[in-house]
């Protein structure tokens, strides 16, 4: 430990070494939940169980959300395309933005807000009141028992609730757009139709959704298993979860944004 | 929570999911790109491609016949080769006309094919030999001027 | 006990190695040395731990007690020298060799660490699930024998939220003993328990040992519970072993450090003042050296 008086160039290489150090351990971690996950897929109900707390209790906060942010879209869109006379194109503008861009990722943000910080307390206090240490000592791997049900469900649960989301939204889109302000429905329904293809766009934001779903759970599973087992250490390591989780979806969404719409 | 409770909520939950899916892959999105379908290829040649772009729409009487597969340079006639791939469906004779329009105004440029009065089809492989070039901007209006000077000339005495 | 006598006939159709010569030593700890990192934990152990028999390890806390449980369940191996449990050295195993191991042990943790996600029934239910492929009836009559032999048979829909320490030890106690184990370890099992549950616990250790056969380990530092309960004593201080011998020997023992520890004294080779510097100078009281108010003697 850096103590005061140590140069500060020192005390940043031993962060960055800890960091890296740190980043080798999380990708043995997630080599080994990949390795022991055949206890999850013999026994499926592991993982039902754990879809209820992950994707299950998401779902209303995903909806919820997803409504609201499109008719904020239908709001906003419909503004600014009056200007250039192009109303009949709010249905291509709300379902353009959801499906290949905040659907992914507004939906990332907040399962990770609400399920990856839900299971990095969760295995953070089992490993704090010794249950994962118990689990061992009766010859059961925590790491399969534990862990990979929770890393299968997250990674499940991600995609769906991206598409749930996007649904939602486009359909709040429409509530705005069509209904209250009184845009053309079948322009909006025929532009967007046209304009949104299958294979480009939706299936893009469903892969995006599923990196962003290993990503998220990977991180919250990793800060639960490797947290101080005390009550400061399992609060540090929930709001690094957080934390980090949302700087990851943002960076791969750029990464895969640049890959996937580059324009051919 | 009772276990049945449980595996009903999640069985709701993967069903609303899969849902949401397939209504944004049938309702929200088009699906004429997806996969289905054979196609066969076939070339053109154009002195000025503009901004035609692999994917493009290839569309004949405005309706979307195939798509553009590869763009490559020919540096011996130093023209732009276009390799189509048209839905098997759809049948041009060898006189077919190609050219490159933009829909819109300012929109992206699509491949648009006139069918003409031939007997015989092009099979795989054949090259659509009349073809009309993007219509690139700066021409068209140093065109105009010249035109304009030409004709302002033959009026001067 | 009947319902235990009952599970311990089950015991034998459960294990799967059957050793033809089992031998009077079940645990054997040869020249253990054991250091974390470049600190040691643990210097020159030598213990055995006779079958069927009740052991205390006991030290002050700190003395590398629940390390040597840990060595001893497979969790970390030593730096040097040899455990041995039932012939099979604990270094040479791998980690299926480890777990094969550990289904033979029962561990009761310090807070009894209870699947708080589980019931009770869950929680002791959960080795049976795990390791064994028994039908849920089977399981069921199984989990209600161990609930009932800890008195806690009538808390099996409870969740570990619901139960008080004693309770949730006890029922930490039925876990460990879900498949009849061969060795039984306990960490700190009467620490923090009102006098009633101390009492119950302690008779349960020897209750169940006496009845399963059942080789047991307790470490703990409550010393008079234990001296009335255990068989033989081991004390540990500092990393290393100090003394050992049957309760009426370590109550005799003459050594001052046993001796300190055995009858709780306050003053003895074990200080009582945290190391730290010369007390008049920290008060600022200069050169003048005035009597302190505490009176005995203060580490230097």
């Amino acid at each position: 430990m850096p103590h005061r008086g140590m140069p500060t160039v020192r005390s940043i290489g031993a962060k960055a070494i800890d960091n890296v150090l740190r980043l080798g351990y999380a990708a043995r971690f997630i080599g080994l939940t990949l390795a022991h996950s055949g206890t999850s897929f013999a026994r499926p109900g592991l993982i039902v169980r754990e879809l209820y707390y992950t994707g299950v209790l998401s779902m209303i906060i995903i909806l919820v959300s997803g409504l609201f942010v499109g008719m904020v879209l239908g709001l906003q869109g419909y503004q600014t395309l009056t200007t250039y006379g192009s109303e009949s194109a709010l249905g291509v503008l709300v379902a353009l933005s959801l499906v290949r861009e905040l659907g992914p990722v507004v939906s990332a943000l907040l399962f990770a807000s609400r399920a990856g910080s839900a299971m990095t307390a969760e295995i953070g206090l089992m490993k704090a009141t010794e249950q994962l240490s118990a689990m061992e000592m009766m010859a059961v791997d925590p790491i399969a028992r534990v862990v990979a049900p929770r890393f299968w469900a997250g990674v499940i649960s991600m995609p769906l609730l991206a598409a749930m989301f996007s649904a939602m939204g486009i359909f709040g889109g429409y509530i705005v757009g069509v209904v209250l302000i009184g845009v053309d429905e079948g322009s909006f329904w025929s532009q967007m139709q046209s304009a949104v293809d299958v294979r480009e766009d939706i299936v893009n934001g469903v892969i995006k959704s599923f990196v962003f779903g290993v990503a998220i759970t990977w991180i919250s599973l990793f800060e639960g298993y490797d947290a101080p087992p005390t009550a400061e250490g399992v609060s540090g390591a929930t709001t690094r979860t957080v934390v980090t989780s949302s700087l990851a979806v943002l960076a791969l969404d750029f990464i895969l944004t640049s890959f996937m719409f580059s324009g051919a | 929570m009772g276990r049945s409770m449980l595996d009903l909520w999640v069985g709701i939950f993967v069903v609303a999911g899969i849902a949401a899916l397939v209504i944004l892959a049938f309702k929200v999105g088009n699906m004429s790109n997806f996969g289905g379908g054979d196609t066969y290829e076939i070339n053109a040649n154009f002195d000025n491609i503009g901004g035609l772009k692999p994917r493009a729409a290839i569309k004949s009487a405005g309706v979307v016949v195939g798509r553009v597969k590869s763009i490559t340079f020919n540096n011996e006639r130093f023209t732009a080769k276009v390799t189509m791939a048209i839905e098997s469906g759809y049948k041009f004779p060898k006189d077919t006309t190609a050219s490159i329009l933009t829909a819109g105004l300012l929109g992206e440029q699509y491949i648009g094919l006139e069918g003409g009065g031939d007997d015989k089809m092009l099979k795989t492989g054949d090259s659509i030999r009349l073809t009309q070039s993007a219509v690139v901007l700066e021409k068209l209006i140093s065109q105009f001027l010249f035109d304009k000077a030409a004709e302002g000339g033959t009026q001067k005495p | 006990m009947v319902a235990l006598t009952i599970s311990f006939r089950i015991r034998t159709l459960f294990q799967a190695t059957i050793h033809v010569v089992s031998s009077e030593i079940l645990i054997e700890i040869k020249d253990v040395n054991f250091a974390y990192g470049r600190r040691p934990i643990l210097t020159g152990i030598n213990m055995t731990i006779p079958r069927g028999k009740v052991v205390a390890l006991m030290g002050i806390s700190g003395s590398g007690k629940t390390t040597l449980l840990r060595l001893i369940g497979g969790v970390m191996k030593p730096t040097s020298g040899e455990i041995r449990v039932d012939g099979e050295c604990t270094s040479a195993l791998d980690q299926q060799g480890i777990y094969r191991l550990r289904r033979r042990m029962g561990m009761l943790f310090q807070f009894g660490a209870l699947f708080t996600d589980l019931s009770v029934f869950d929680n002791v239910a959960f080795q049976m699930r795990e390791h064994a492929n028994l039908p849920e009836s089977m399981i069921r009559d199984l989990v209600m024998m161990k609930l009932h032999a800890v008195g806690l048979r009538g808390a099996h829909k409870l969740m570990p939220a619901e139960l008080s320490g004693g309770m949730a030890r006890r029922v930490a106690l039925a876990r460990a003993i879900a498949l009849d184990p061969m060795i039984m370890m306990y960490d700190e099992p009467f620490t923090g328990l009102d006098p009633i549950s101390l009492g119950v616990i302690a008779n349960l250790v020897r209750q169940l040992n006496d009845t399963l056969g059942t080789t047991s380990l307790v470490v703990t530092h409550d010393v008079q519970e234990a001296l009335d309960v255990v068989d033989y004593v081991y004390y540990l201080s500092d990393g290393k072993m100090m003394a050992h011998g049957t309760p009426a020997e370590m109550r005799a023992n003459k050594d001052p450090l046993v001796h300190q520890f055995v009858y709780g004294e306050a003053e003895g080779p074990v200080e009582y003042q945290y190391p730290s510097g010369e007390y008049a100078a920290e008060l600022k009281l200069g050169a003048r050296r005035k009597a302190s108010p505490l009176g005995g003697r203060h580490a230097a």
